[in-house]
């Protein structure tokens, strides 16, 4: 029996089962981890699955070998990922960011657990929002999307490969705890209506090909390994034909594309979902399972007669300031909802700029947030008594 | 440097069609011993039946580590100490590469001992070449886990107080399907090593005792790079098929040299196929069987 890489049908799973099977729908053949609450489950799914599509599950050491294994695995060809929680996603760092200044594809989800340290292993928290933002040292643009249900566990880790695919850099699931464990309903398209992209490859011969010369869209083509161009990939930093430059214009050059690539695309990367933002006053932000919350606070104050509307974040990073921007022209007052001590509300006061009160609805982590908490917010908002 | 170095016309070097020549002069000291073993490395990818086109080396951080700056091959210059992990990956998903790591002993041993354990034990199909030259050269000499005891460097300088590794030992404990070590004066020995190691399916392990006369042997009086390599050439003793605890390396006694082991272990990949998938043919990147050449 051949076993079949898209399960075309509806299914009753979790999270990261569902992330399992985006991954594999988006082609994904090569899975190196290791086992941690809550994402461990990606990693038995990808165990079972993998060998029957011919892929490659390993279990590495720590985190720090998974990270640097689905580096090598990608330069040899193969759509590679890993998954983990906040104690790994702390390991990883260091190749993340190899990962980055080699422009490497490959996705890594963090199924989120509150910290710091090894804080609750079994319960949520978004408070890694910054540390994928940050979390490598020195300066990058990186590419975050945040589910909210099992479906879009899948939907987007399929998105996930397709934009670590397109611009050439890890790309993050920030997941969450209850989003990784609750069985949902996740429908799993057709094969063929399933959107695939690889990456881009030279076109040009070995004797003129430059791995790092961007095209017009600030990509570069990508040899793998193999492919008969002998590549030199370093993590120092590096000119267009890859070698080591030490000097402040190579850094300066090299740096200026790898944040280029993302900020010029922003366009093409952010997401957001919207729901009851036509007549808004009080609008809510969030992401993860604390969108559910908010969208059924937004509701029930919709019920009371108040105007709210929310914003789901779909991409966290790059995060979509111009839009936050030019609704704060109009609205009483922004709302974020997240289960940390207030990070992304940070990067939405300062979109606003004054514009309007930003005022944050959170938690430290260990539950979510009840939507009531969320619903008096807007409340009081909408009476101007934030 | 900011501007381009003046093009001195050299002779040809034999080893040409395999550097990266606009890339060299090189950064090594005079004297450093990496020159020899990259030399003996090249002769020994030169000699083989491998296309160049299907070798890759994967190397981490430190001097040693900068041989993937200047080899004209697929290579990749990773994280300090994260060679072995990243080329497991590359391996496992491209597995018709035959892939050399090369590191020093601080890179392979201190920050990446515990992949090398593991990549060891899983019997990844490598040539691990390990360039000792018991100190941390590129940052100026500081101590490693192969300084020897009582040795000074930058961060011992009344001698250090900890024991040094037995890498060879520690490789074949761990079931490296190949361990050998010669001193850097033994060319052949080291090329027919690395030579031997690239033909093993399996791990292999080839250790070469080096000069490094800028840090360590300025530290330690021990005279300029000829007279380190004479040094460390007359301290050697070569038993093969010694067990290799008692293959020690002792700078004040004897450094034991030969080929440790040689034996025939299933990789990974055999054990991976055999579990998973005995009705498939071999994982190929792109293989019909496999998935659709996405």
């Amino acid at each position: 029996m051949v076993a079949k890489e898209v399960l075309t049908g509806m299914h009753f799973m979790n999270g990261d089962e569902a992330c399992c099977e985006g991954a594999l729908a988006a082609g994904c053949r090569f899975f190196a981890g290791y086992p941690i609450t809550p994402a461990t489950e990606i990693a038995e799914s990808m165990s079972r699955r993998l060998p029957q599509l011919g892929g490659i599950y390993i279990q590495m050491e720590d985190e720090i070998a998974s990270m640097a294994a689905i580096l090598g695995a990608s330069w040899g060809g193969v759509k590679s990922m890993t998954s983990t929680s906040g104690p790994g996603f702390s390991l990883m760092m260091e190749n993340i960011g190899l990962g980055i200044c080699t422009e490497t594809p490959c996705v890594v989800c963090n199924v989120q657990r509150a910290g710091p340290s090894t804080g609750l292993p079994t319960l949520i928290a978004q408070g890694d929002m910054m540390q994928a933002r940050w979390g490598s040292h020195g300066h990058y643009e990186i590419i975050a999307l945040s589910p909210s249900s099992p479906q879009e566990m899948f939907d987007m880790t399929i998105r996930a490969f397709n934009l670590s695919e397109t611009y050439r850099l890890p790309v993050l699931m920030m997941a969450d705890e209850v989003v990784g464990h609750m069985n949902e309903r996740v429908v799993i398209p057709y094969e063929d209506e399933i959107e695939i992209i690889s990456r881009r490859k030279p076109s040009v011969s070995r004797e003129e090909y430059l791995p790092y010369k961007a095209d017009d869209d600030w990509i570069a083509p990508m040899a793998n390994c193999g492919d008969g161009y002998r590549i030199h990939v370093t993590g120092l930093t590096h000119d267009e034909r890859g070698y080591p430059a030490m000097n402040a214009e190579a850094q300066e050059r090299m740096v200026t594309r790898l944040v280029n690539k993302i900020r010029k695309n922003r366009d093409k990367i952010i997401a957001t979902k919207n729901l009851y933002m036509d007549d808004v006053e009080v609008v809510v932000v969030s992401y993860g399972i604390s969108a559910r919350s908010a969208m059924k606070a937004v509701r029930d104050a919709r019920s009371e007669g108040i105007r709210a509307g929310l914003i789901k974040l779909e991409t966290v990073w790059p995060f979509p300031e111009e839009l936050f921007r030019s609704v704060a022209g109009s609205a009483k007052a922004l709302i974020m909802a997240e289960i940390n001590g207030g990070q992304m509300v940070l990067e939405l006061e300062r979109s606003v700029r004054g514009a309007c009160p930003v005022k944050l609805v959170s938690n430290f982590g260990g539950a979510i947030i009840h939507p009531r908490t969320i619903l008096d917010a807007i409340s009081k908002a909408a009476k101007g008594k934030l | 440097m900011t501007t381009a170095k003046a093009v001195r016309h050299l002779p040809p070097h034999p080893m040409d069609s395999l550097l990266r020549t606009e890339r060299i002069p090189h950064i090594w000291c005079p004297g450093c011993g990496i020159g020899t073993v990259f030399n003996a490395l090249l002769t020994a990818i030169k000699d083989s039946c491998y296309d160049p086109d299907a070798v890759a080396m994967v190397s981490g951080i430190g001097c040693t580590g900068r041989m993937a700056g200047y080899i004209r091959l697929d290579s990749f210059h990773t994280t300090h100490g994260r060679a072995l992990p990243f080329a497991t990956g590359l391996k496992l998903a491209k597995p018709d590469t035959k892939i050399i790591v090369v590191s020093g002993d601080g890179d392979l041993f201190a920050i990446g001992g515990n992949h090398f354990i593991h990549a060891a034990r899983r019997n990844i199909d490598m040539t691990v070449v390990c360039v000792n030259n018991f100190n941390y050269g590129m940052t100026g000499g500081q101590q490693a886990p192969s300084t020897p005891l009582g040795a000074k460097t930058t961060t011992t300088i009344n001698g250090s107080p900890e024991e040094p590794f037995n890498f060879c030992d520690l490789a074949a404990s761990c079931g490296a399907a190949y361990v050998a070590r010669w001193t850097a004066q033994q060319v052949r020995s080291i090329r027919s090593s690395i030579s031997e190691a690239m033909e093993k399916r399996g791990f292999g392990f080839v250790e070469v005792i080096a000069p490094c006369p800028s840090a360590f042997g300025r530290r330690n009086r021990m005279g300029n790079a000829l007279e380190m390599l004479k040094f460390y050439r007359g301290r050697s003793v070569i038993r093969s098929d010694i067990d290799t605890r008692d293959a020690i390396v002792d700078i004040d006694r004897e450094i034991v040299v030969g080929k440790f082991v040689d034996i025939e272990r299933p990789t990974f990949m055999d054990h991976y196929e055999k579990f998973n998938r005995p009705q498939m043919p071999p994982w190929r990147v792109g293989h019909p069987d496999h998935q659709k050449g996405r």
